[in-house]
């Protein structure tokens, strides 16, 4: 279909002429490459002559031009013959682009930049827990701000994340917390029942439900849902320059952004949370009934007379404590992005992982200072 | 000019029909593109000129119509056809469409990887040549298309759209946002590429000095077809209100001077 290129060498003692033929084009350029790479002369000038070709574009053009560059180095003087102006024009373009495009930046490479690379890595780590507490800082002192002044309150930005991160969060987190429920009971059914203290199970059930399982799961979910929503979102509006046009019309982005979703969810938390209690309690029961003949009955007596409140309390004052968690870092993650959407997906990721593994150590913090209390 | 007999038609479009929902685009919409010249699409907001451009590139599928480019047909030929199609154009976005996570000299080596086989330092010399070429300094290759100002991610959409040496290029509104002295530079770059390689371009602007500096021909949009096509000279003396208002305004008057 097209021919590829070749080079004809006309090698007269004084005035060497070098005929290019063919389709010199970016297809046939692997072959073209070696052929132009093992042309040299000792003449002291030499004619490209480029009359012959059938196709010439800018990788063509190139193969020439470098030759050329290569040729002149050497001292010998290279002159273009073409009759239609064009291709010499192509070509000179093409070698005047060349001269600018020798210093590309390379990237540092050894152990002195992995030194500086593990050294930034260590430094960023620490300034982004200044950022983290900065933002934190600035989302109190807004939500100060805004109590003071009721009109500034952006009802209807909170109700729609409430249902939003809330309401239809319900049905995961019920299903969730009921499956929790019934693997408790199942897994510790067959472990009680060996010391014959089958009704037990009913304060394992209930006591790891209440006090920490509810909860933290119901924060997980939550996070996976809601946080990386929140960082997607407001992290795409800051690529979209929208934050920054929200400045410029006197609106604080975290007034109207992050405050409404932050207090969305420390409202939802909690109801989740309960809700999540209630129906893990439910599944326990379930199963409790159908593998050990603990009737509901039963099961809700020994309930009542075995758990202490301060279980279902200790739960419950965690849940905001973890939703204000979840919502500032997803929100301050996403103040974070730069530039592409590379960055608000890698945000994202980062935003579920680092609210999740705070969560998980709150709770760890929180278990030590309720035991220290002695409750 | 428009009557020269030896002219060859590389993008045919014929009674395309473009509709989304019951609004009306195009309707009945004929256009040809001759090879090796500068076709420059005008019309007012709403016209349709980047649905065409989309419509020819393939992004958006039109109701009823024909489009053949460079005697392929674009809209019922096979995969393979449209491939090689695809091969022979190169599209430059309003705002760029660099691919965000990539540096320039990635982005503008995106088409080769996926098109060619040529060795890694080759490709990096070739797009390092077109990243020059479009008057980018050397140090641009590195950079991400975030960290690039909105003239340098238009030049740089260009390298990318002339990665496979395309024998059309699709501009959309090239110099829109451009200081006048970095416009002038891209219509003279335009303008050098089309006679060195026999580029044929497709250019959607408003730009009323690129229109008459570089564009050979130009068609305007109106009543959802092409209203009128030819020199720019002749387009003074056509009877429409919205083709006087255009090219006898005081912008046009303002451009032709400057020619």
């Amino acid at each position: 279909m097209t021919s590829s290129p070749t080079l004809e060498f006309e090698d007269i003692a004084d005035a060497p002429v070098l005929r290019v033929r063919g389709q010199l084009v970016i297809a046939h350029l692997e072959d073209a490459l070696t052929l132009f790479e093992a042309t040299t002369t000792d003449a002291a000038t030499l004619q490209i002559d480029l009359d012959g070709l059938e196709a010439l574009d800018t990788s063509g053009a190139w193969l020439i031009a470098t030759l050329r560059a290569r040729l002149e180095a050497q001292g010998v003087a290279v002159t273009l013959v073409d009759a239609s102006q064009n291709r010499a024009a192509l070509v000179q373009t093409v070698q005047a682009a060349l001269l600018a495009d020798d210093n590309i930046e390379q990237p540092p490479q050894g152990v002195v930049a992995m030194l500086a690379r593990v050294g930034a890595a260590t430094a960023s780590g620490g300034a982004s827990v200044i950022s983290l507490l900065s933002f934190l800082g600035e989302v109190l002192s807004r939500f100060v701000y805004c109590v003071v002044r009721p009109r500034r309150w952006r009802t209807a930005a909170l109700v729609s994340q409430m249902q939003e991160t809330g309401f239809n969060a319900i049905p995961i987190v019920v299903l969730m917390s009921f499956l929790i429920g019934v693997v408790l009971s199942f897994q510790g059914a067959s472990q009680l029942r060996q010391f014959g203290a089958e009704v037990f199970v009913v304060d394992l059930i209930a006591i790891s439900i209440l006090r920490e399982l509810g909860i933290l799961l119901t924060s997980i979910i939550v996070a996976g849902r809601s946080g990386s929503a929140f960082t997607a979102s407001i992290g795409s509006m800051k690529v979209r320059e929208e934050l920054d046009a929200m400045r410029t019309l006197g609106l604080d982005p975290i007034e109207v952004l992050v405050l409404p979703r932050v207090i969305a969810l420390v409202i939802m938390l909690p109801i989740l949370g309960f809700i999540a209690n209630v129906s893990g309690l439910l599944g326990g029961a379930l199963m409790s009934w159908a593998e050990l003949g603990v009737s509901p009955s039963m099961f809700v007596t020994r309930l009542q007379e075995n758990t202490d409140v301060w279980h279902l309390a200790i739960g419950m004052i965690k849940a905001p404590f973890f939703a204000a968690i979840i919502g500032v870092v997803s929100c301050w993650q996403a103040m974070q992005v730069k530039g592409s959407a590379d960055s608000v997906g890698r945000r994202t990721t980062t935003s579920v992982v680092q609210a999740i593994f705070l969560v998980i150590l709150a709770d760890a913090v929180f278990s030590i200072f309720f035991s220290e209390m002695g409750v | 000019m428009t009557d020269q007999p030896k002219r060859e038609a590389v993008i045919e479009v014929r009674g395309l029909v473009n509709q989304f929902g019951s609004q009306v685009v195009h309707d009945q919409l004929d256009l040809d593109v001759w090879k090796g010249e500068v076709l420059g699409i005008v019309g007012g907001s709403g016209t349709g000129k980047s649905v065409l451009l989309r419509t020819i590139v393939g992004l958006n599928r039109p109701a009823a119509g024909s489009i053949r480019v460079l005697g392929i047909d674009v809209l019922h030929g096979t995969r393979e056809e449209r491939l090689q199609a695809e091969r022979q154009w190169g599209v430059a976005f309003q705002d760029g469409a660099l691919f965000s996570s990539l540096t320039v000299l990635q982005n503008v080596m995106a088409p080769m990887r996926e098109h060619l086989s040529l060795s890694p330092a080759l490709m990096k010399a070739l797009g390092a040549l077109k990243v020059s070429l479009v008057g980018l300094p050397p140090l641009a290759c590195g950079k991400l298309p975030s960290e690039l100002s909105g003239g340098m991610r238009k030049r740089a959409s260009l390298a990318r759209a002339l990665a496979l040496d395309p024998a059309i290029v699709f501009l959309d509104e090239p110099t829109a946002g451009l200081d006048p002295i970095g416009a002038a530079a891209y219509d003279e770059l335009i303008g050098e590429l089309k006679r060195t390689l026999g580029l044929t371009v497709f250019m959607v602007t408003h730009d009323l000095d690129s229109l008459y500096a570089i564009c050979d021909r130009i068609a305007v949009l109106a009543e959802k077809r092409v209203l009128v096509e030819g020199p720019i000279e002749s387009m003074t003396e056509v009877d429409h209100p919205w083709v006087q208002e255009y090219f006898t305004g005081p912008r046009a008057r303002a451009a032709q001077l400057k020619t």
